[in-house]
């Protein structure tokens, strides 16, 4: 999150991402507590944990399964939430580059976090790194985080410590560097206002997909904001 | 649950991640989407940060958590480091909770 110029912080972004791993963690004693009791064993909660890795397809996955809703139930509204990191996923293409085995494991840990994490970054290296701890650390506490929680059956409730305001908090420091430029700030504004829009009114899921279209400010190219915003996720 | 719903989500969820990343991602893409892809992060974690404030489910609700991540925003354009805006969030958010008596 340093400027253009100044030397990269990058224990900054370990630090960063250790922390936001340890609060996931806590949801992940959350998710194993609440598959369990929705009727999930305790290797099925560890394997939707370790196979599926995107915390709110899950969360929705196992609701439904515990109000009793079919698997076409539970799976339409779980796909919906995660096809959001299909578009991630085309964001860090950009960023993270190699091999095609190293792409296919960096592809597992695509998910709201680790792409937010990155693209604060305005630097290529710092941004790599911020992916990849951000996801590594991120994919251990969440698995042992539901390992725990379907073993224990009870967890604290992450309400009782404002965790749940944790994650946006969060974000709303990851997307504060997009806000720094015109284009970056529009597309903010019509992306929250496009999500709000339709909360009531569409499946969950659908709101945030929707957000995406809020990127098409991007297409006219004659600001040089236009070209600052590239530059955060792009250019080398 | 059925272990046909886990295989299932499995195999979906990572077909996401994998088209996004590798099938379509790796190619060369004309500017114009390169520069709205520029803009997904903040199109798409800014509808995040409403939807994980303002609502439950498919209601709109105002409560504990707009104070949390109010405070967190105000630490955040001051460039407070991730950490603190983190723990202000969840703290402030938590002392409303338990100074409203639930929220």
């Amino acid at each position: 999150m340093s400027g253009s110029g100044e030397p990269v912080d990058l224990r900054a972004v370990v630090v960063a991402s250790i922390t936001l791993g340890a609060a996931v963690g806590v949801f992940g004693v959350a998710f194993g507590v609440g598959a369990v009791s929705a009727g999930g064993s305790v290797a099925q909660a560890c394997v939707l944990s370790l196979a599926v890795f995107t915390g709110a397809s899950q969360f929705s996955a196992v609701s439904v399964v515990a109000a009793g809703g079919t698997t076409g139930a539970a799976l339409g509204g779980a796909i919906l939430l995660a096809a959001r990191n299909c578009v991630y996923g085309l964001t860090m293409s950009r960023v993270v580059t190699g091999s095609l085995p190293r792409r296919l494991v960096a592809a597992q840990l695509v998910i709201d976090e680790s792409t937010a994490m990155a693209t604060a970054q305005n630097d290529r290296r710092a941004q790599q790194l911020a992916f990849w701890c951000t996801g590594a650390t991120i994919y251990v506490c969440w698995n042992l985080g539901t390992l725990v929680g379907a073993l224990a059956g009870t967890a604290i409730d992450p309400q009782t410590y404002g965790l749940d305001a944790a994650f946006p908090a969060g974000f709303v420091a990851m997307v504060a560097p997009h806000l720094r430029h015109r284009v970056g700030l529009t597309a903010a504004v019509l992306g929250a206002g496009i999500c709000v829009a339709l909360i009531p009114f569409t499946p969950v899921g659908v709101p945030i997909l929707c957000a995406a279209a809020a990127v098409l400010v991007g297409i006219p190219d004659r600001t040089v904001a236009a070209r600052v915003a590239i530059d955060t996720v792009g250019a080398p | 649950m059925t272990w046909t719903l886990v295989a299932l989500l499995a195999a979906a969820a990572y077909a996401c991640k994998v088209t996004g990343m590798v099938l379509v991602g790796g190619r060369r893409m004309p500017p114009v989407l390169d520069r709205c892809l520029a803009l997904v992060p903040a199109a798409l974690i800014a509808a995040l940060v409403v939807k994980d404030t303002f609502s439950t489910g498919d209601q709109l609700v105002l409560d504990a958590r707009a104070a949390g991540v109010g405070v967190a925003a105000i630490a955040a354009w001051r460039r407070a480091p991730l950490i603190v805006v983190i723990v202000l969030g969840a703290a402030v958010t938590a002392l409303v909770r338990r100074v409203a008596g639930g929220g």
